[in-house]
């Protein structure tokens, strides 16, 4: 891993479970790499929108997908700098099993000067059984280049 | 979502939604505002993603269910309800969400028996001047079709 890979595994990663919206739905930090990075959101009541079919709402794995990618995007920056969400796209494959704990993995495939390209899954225990993928773009100031020049 | 206490709830001028655990986590209630469905997110400390800005997954949660209980309250009175789960969610972010109320809306583009297409909006203060956006994709479930997940 280069230093600031390193740098974000050790010190970022594991604030991203602080950030206070990620601590109220339970968020931790697994993993990250380069350009990769892993999260994860245990079941709790409080994720449900329907609590009588143990269905999970759909905006906490929005944010489980959205900070995973956000932080992959990061990596490839190879910087800590300013960045949006331009857009993201959620397919929910399939519902996650009862009381599943579901494991975010996300990349940045590719960084321009201003975006970066993002994609990601969301699996319950077996990452070739996904329950969603997503696909977005997050947006740098140009200050800096890390990756690409296009 | 089968759950007919929350088409009965929708018929009311206003409440809040505290039996979807998950829009209780954002504290959410609902006004009708000339005949529109509007979901109101308070701002709270626990919906902060990066320093002095809301988590755009909060913000996400906020799109998806307002277009949720926009599809819920466009079904026929009397009739049994399906359960409506998304299948893709689209999100663009416009502007950054401040510390502030949030309030979303939802249109339906078309109102299928098996799909209905949704447009959602997210707002801070000034209604042409959108936080985020949505377009989701739902499938409804008719309790006579249920059939096992794959």
């Amino acid at each position: 891993m280069t230093g600031f890979a390193e740098q974000v595994a050790q010190f970022m990663g594991p604030f991203v479970g602080r950030v206070p919206h990620n601590k109220r739905l339970g968020l931790r930090f697994i993993a990250s790499g380069d350009k990769w990075v892993e999260l994860q959101l245990p079941y709790a009541p409080h994720l449900l929108v329907d609590p009588d079919h143990g269905i999970w709402a759909s905006g906490p794995i929005i944010t489980l997908m959205d900070t995973c990618v956000g932080m992959a995007s990061m990596l490839a920056r190879g910087a800590f700098e300013p960045h949006a969400t331009l857009d993201l796209r959620t397919d929910y494959v399939r519902s996650p099993k009862p009381q599943a704990t579901v494991t975010a993995r996300g990349e940045c495939y590719r960084m321009t000067r201003q975006i970066a390209f993002v994609r990601g899954l969301a699996h319950d225990g077996d990452p070739a059984d996904p329950i969603a993928h997503v696909a977005g773009t997050f947006m740098f100031s140009a200050s800096k280049l890390a990756g690409g020049t296009k | 979502m089968t759950n007919p206490a929350l088409a009965t709830l929708l018929q009311q001028p206003h409440g809040r939604l505290d039996m979807l655990p998950y829009a209780a986590l954002l504290d959410l209630s609902f006004e009708k505002v000339g005949g529109e469905l509007q979901l109101v997110m308070p701002f709270d400390e626990t919906l902060i993603g990066s320093p002095g800005r809301l988590h755009g997954g909060a913000i996400s949660g906020l799109l998806e269910l307002a277009g949720l209980l926009t599809v819920i309250a466009a079904q026929p009175a009397g009739e049994t309800l399906p359960r409506v789960r998304p299948v893709t969610v689209t999100v663009d972010f416009m502007r950054e969400g401040a510390c502030v109320e949030t309030r979303a809306a939802a249109s339906i583009t078309k109102l299928g028996r098996r799909v209905v297409n949704v447009h959602a909006q997210a707002w801070q203060g000034s209604r042409d001047k959108p936080t985020a956006a949505a377009h989701i994709n739902f499938v409804l479930d008719w309790p006579e079709q249920a059939a096992p997940r794959p």
